[in-house]
């Protein structure tokens, strides 16, 4: 089915956003860019791309998983 | 630096004066506007629009906490905590937001339910189903009532050099609180937060522009951190373990999900674009107030900065590189930040009791206008047991709140499976709370049960406790004759 396929795509999309929020490969890295730690860098940028995925989820998939059986694509 | 002067003093009240009574004469435009039943009383009758709802949360989610313990612990620990709220606040959160909030509001707009308690009784047939989700949330709100007016007391005696007395500053607190919200409901508890939201942003970009500039740019700042605790630059060490870093963003935006200001704000947007818009704005929100506020807090221990006399970093920092002027205007930002979360949870606090407690046990016949006064009068009760309470407190308290979110956070699991399973049972949702529940209490609170397991902390092991026995009671016991299975399915909202 279809629905329940993009279901988990989404779910997938939502733990990585949420797992790699925290830049675990950069644990112990202490490098320094443009006056701050690299990792928060990471941080910063991994927020607004979070943002632009859920501006993404938001136009296409609104409803998945939630609204009541009818999908409108 | 030095102490403040009476002059200064003269001025930080003034503009903490000030601030109220803005807020005030908000509070009573609401009052104009707001029509005499419970459904317009707690959530607006469902009208907030997007910028109001984006700020009304923020404002709400963000307490003392930003200004004070947040910039506390990046300066004792390291700024990892920026990762910790942004993963928590930010994203999970954000998902939450989706999961349980957008469905809530659909169902919520359809039935016409105002907490969460009604909603979860009504599908189960369980009247105790729906007395202990709301026994459980007064019980840890309370505690976070009480921490709003310990530290405005705290707050306003340090300010004043105890010219306020610790009592006062609580009692003032509290009895602007009551007329506020008895008057305002929840229009103009959104309007004040939305005006707060904006305040405590530009208050802290300000902060943090100033003392870049004035200490020579970021690098220097860093370089000063690095001089002096070069740990802090390097991600993780110290306190900051994996184990701690997921249990706290984990549990703590599970929690936050079930603190009942925050999951009542699920059911109030005008629609689901306001909805929409919300979510894809929240990221860059949450990212925006919490690095400048907490990296300040770091470099302040790079700058040799000490804690004031209450152990707040930001007030030192402020008072040693900005006028005493700005400082007062940040201090009361975090008044406001107090206020706005503190007025939230008594409205919140007084719809539970209400409609969760009062009229199921109490007077289930009860007409729109009495529950309306009565709605009211539980503000004034509420807010008057947490100051009691406050005024006789001691520092255990603080701890106390900090584990409220992960009390919460019990609660979380089980009110999504009930959303989206249908073999959910009332025996099913009455073990899964009260056992996660009882767990975590115990956890907390004696020695019996460990408070961690190899690094994982038990309001994280808890939740999962909850959602197994949640499951496993449901699978084992029957659906109830008058419970509703598909009560929150086939819901769209066009």
């Amino acid at each position: 089915m279809a629905g329940r396929r993009h279901v988990l795509l989404w779910a997938v999309v939502a733990f990585a956003l949420s797992s790699l929020s925290i830049p675990w490969f950069l644990w112990g890295d202490d490098a320094v860019a443009a006056g701050l730690p690299v990792w928060l860098w990471w941080h910063v940028g991994w927020m607004g791309l979070t943002s632009f995925v859920f501006y993404v989820f938001t136009r296409r998939a609104w409803g998945i998983g939630v609204d009541g059986g009818v999908h409108d694509g | 630096m030095g102490g403040f002067t009476m002059a200064d003093v003269a001025l930080q009240l003034g503009i903490i004066t000030g601030y109220l009574v803005l807020a005030l004469g908000i509070g009573l435009l609401a009052y104009r506007l707001t029509e005499r039943s419970a459904e317009d009383y707690y959530l607006a009758s469902r009208t907030i629009g997007t910028v109001v709802l984006l700020f009304t949360t923020f404002a709400t989610l963000l307490s003392a906490f930003t200004f004070f313990g947040g910039p506390n612990l990046a300066s004792s620990a390291g700024p990892e905590w920026i990762l910790v709220m942004g993963a928590m606040d930010g994203v999970i959160f954000a998902i939450l937001w989706y999961v349980v909030g957008y469905k809530q509001w659909l169902v919520g707009r359809t039935q016409g339910y105002v907490t969460i308690g009604e909603m979860l009784g009504d599908r189960f047939d369980s009247r105790a189903l729906r007395g202990l989700v709301a026994a459980i949330s007064l019980f840890w709100l309370l505690e976070y009532v009480m921490l709003q007016q310990v530290g405005a007391g705290r707050a306003l005696s340090g300010l004043t050099d105890g010219t306020i007395p610790y009592w006062a500053g609580a009692t003032l607190l509290t009895v602007f609180m009551i007329v506020y919200v008895v008057l305002a409901g929840m229009r103009g508890v959104a309007w004040t937060d939305t005006l707060q939201g904006v305040v405590m942003l530009v208050l802290v970009w300000l902060a943090f522009a100033w003392i870049v500039v004035s200490a020579g740019g970021p690098g220097e700042l860093t370089a000063a951190l690095a001089e002096t605790n070069p740990e802090f630059l390097s991600l993780g060490g110290g306190l900051y373990s994996p184990q701690y870093m997921i249990s706290m963003a984990v549990a703590i935006a599970f929690g936050v999900a079930m603190f009942p200001q925050i999951n009542q704000r699920f059911f109030v947007a005008r629609s689901k674009r306001v909805l929409k818009r919300s979510l894809a704005l929240w990221p860059l929100l949450v990212v925006l107030l919490f690095v400048p506020a907490f990296i300040l807090g770091s470099w302040a221990t790079g700058l040799g900065i000490e804690a004031t006399e209450n152990g707040n970093i930001l007030p030192a920092l402020l008072n040693a590189y900005t006028p005493t002027w700005f400082a007062a205007l940040v201090i009361a930002g975090a008044m406001a930040a107090m206020m706005s979360s503190s007025d939230s949870m008594l409205l919140s606090g007084s719809s539970y009791l209400t409609r969760d407690l009062y009229r199921p046990f109490v007077e289930p016949d009860v007409s729109e206008r009495r529950e309306d006064f009565i709605a009211r009068l539980t503000v004034v009760a509420f807010a008057l047991i947490a100051l009691a309470l406050s005024l006789v407190t001691d520092l255990t308290l603080i701890e106390l709140g900090a584990t409220a979110f992960k009390g919460y956070a019990q609660l979380t699991l089980p009110v999504i499976v009930a959303l989206y399973w249908r073999s959910t049972t009332a025996a099913g949702m009455l073990a899964g709370v009260s056992v996660s529940q009882a767990f975590y209490l115990l956890a907390t609170f004696t020695d019996w049960v460990p408070a961690t397991y190899w690094g994982w902390q038990a309001g994280l092991l808890g939740m999962g406790i909850g959602l197994v026995v949640t499951v496993g009671v449901s699978l084992v016991t029957p659906q109830r004759a008058g419970a509703d299975a598909t009560l929150y399915e086939g819901l769209n909202a066009d």
